[in-house]
């Protein structure tokens, strides 16, 4: 199942993201950002019909598994299934092995294995697969800060346009922005990772943040980076917010970039 | 401006291209990344020569993914250029003329480019499979233990490129974001 998903998840862009790419196209005004869409249009055309990766840059597989708790898995260890999953996905399917050994030496490790493997507990007797091959164009622009409580929501504001205007040409633009503010350091990260999983149409439930959804996705596409950062309305196509409870002396935000190639697929065992 | 360039890349023909221009690259262009750079520079303070003859030549910021049986090469979009800034100043002082890839350039990188006469073109990151259908030949020559980043010859047909950052220094990240911001404030 795994394997499938990489391959998957690789060669067919989500249908949220496809939607998105030809809406912004259609807004576009700009004649350069115009062209830039049209060859990233084609492009995750292509991959689809010659099964081929949209990008080169096929990521580390970022695994979730939602796994019911009347579950009981037998067998082996379920890491290993995992990465055996992986390994023979990035092998059959001819996606590149991006990983190495150790992060200061640097040896690949060949078979694009450990998966960066998230599990969960949750009620029930399934368990949800999401593979998520993560670029790291995009992830070397995300950022993590500590605010303090009275920084407040202008703090937020700023820093999520801070990291986007860092970002600049470099992530692929045009991005897609994954917010996660709250719960610890770790947490927070976590958070603006599954803020990039959830479809980019979709809102947070409270309407405190999806107006914060929707305010932070137009100062974005008001900065004039523009696809590839040629310049241009659509520097971003979504940005989703996750949340969840805080210490009282802290307020961690994390901002988690993506690019026009946000990729996952996920199926219920 | 629209312009169709035939390889090498003299540097008659990459003082004529500027910030902004569409090209059409058609020749043989050399294929490294962050490891790759990394052993070629090391080579060039021993000393020693390089994979390929450097002069006038075009190096492709990429790490492709494998070919499918009957592909001449898997996916093919540039990888981000910031991480090759360490070593390009080197690579141009040695007579390698263009660079393709995405996203911004550290100042002593342009430095180098307008003293030797650079070029650096941009291809649309994450458009591997589109880019993937302009290169007919791929030929691995060196670092082959390097995997997707060994260094490949390939032959490109009309690849679309825009030029980012001329030889002059002129910047296309820059110009062209505040033309589009000066249009839209008016």
């Amino acid at each position: 199942m795994i394997e499938k998903l990489c391959i998957e998840a690789n060669q067919l862009l989500p249908k949220d993201v496809g939607q998105a790419l030809r809406c912004c196209r259609r807004q576009e005004d700009w004649e350069i950002a115009q062209g830039v869409l049209d060859q990233i249009i084609e492009n995750f055309e292509i991959a689809r019909q010659e099964q081929v990766p949209i990008c080169q840059d096929t990521g580390m597989a970022c695994v979730f598994l939602e796994i019911g708790q009347d579950v009981h898995i037998t067998g082996g260890a379920l890491s290993e299934a995992v990465d055996e999953g992986v390994r023979r996905g990035y092998e059959r399917g001819y996606l590149r092995k991006s990983v190495v050994k150790d992060p200061l030496r640097r040896e690949n490790t060949g078979d694009n294995t450990p998966a960066m493997l998230y599990t969960e507990i949750v009620p029930g007797t399934h368990i949800k697969i999401s593979v998520v091959p993560k670029g790291f164009g995009s992830e070397n622009m995300s950022a993590i800060r500590m605010f303090k409580p009275s920084h407040g929501l202008s703090g937020i504001k700023d820093f999520i346009l801070e990291t986007v205007e860092a970002a600049g040409p470099n992530p692929c633009p045009p991005m897609v922005v994954g917010v996660g503010i709250g719960g610890t350091f770790d947490k927070a990260a976590l958070l603006a990772k599954k803020a990039l999983i959830r479809p980019i149409d979709s809102s947070h439930p409270d309407p405190f943040y999806r107006d914060l959804e929707k305010e932070m996705m137009e100062k974005i596409n008001e900065l004039g980076i523009g696809p590839q950062g040629f310049g241009g309305r659509t520097t971003a196509i979504g940005l989703n917010i996750e949340t969840m409870p805080t210490h009282i002396a802290g307020m961690p935000c994390a901002v988690n970039i993506s690019c026009h190639v946000t990729r996952h697929r996920t199926e219920v065992i | 401006m629209e312009k169709h360039i035939r390889l090498p890349l003299t540097e008659e023909t990459a003082r004529s291209l500027h910030a902004g221009d569409t090209v059409y690259l058609t020749g043989t262009i050399y294929t490294s990344r962050d490891a790759g750079h990394k052993r070629m520079c090391e080579a060039l303070e021993k000393g020693q020569p390089l994979p390929f003859d450097p002069a006038d030549s075009v190096i492709y910021y990429v790490g492709p993914t494998p070919a499918k049986p009957g592909h001449v090469i898997g996916s093919a979009g540039p990888t981000t250029s910031g991480r090759m800034d360490a070593y390009a100043p080197a690579m141009l002082s040695v007579g390698a003329r263009g660079m393709i890839g995405k996203g911004a350039r550290l100042p002593q990188v342009i430095e180098a480019m307008k003293k030797y006469s650079g070029v650096y073109f941009g291809a649309t990151g994450g458009a591997g499979a589109l880019l993937a259908r302009c290169i007919k030949k791929s030929e691995l020559i060196a670092y082959e233990d390097l995997g997707a980043e060994a260094l490949r010859k390939l032959y490109v047909e009309d690849m679309p490129l825009v030029v980012i950052i001329d030889s002059e220094g002129r910047n296309l990240y820059e110009e062209g974001r505040a033309a589009y911001l000066k249009h839209h404030t008016k």
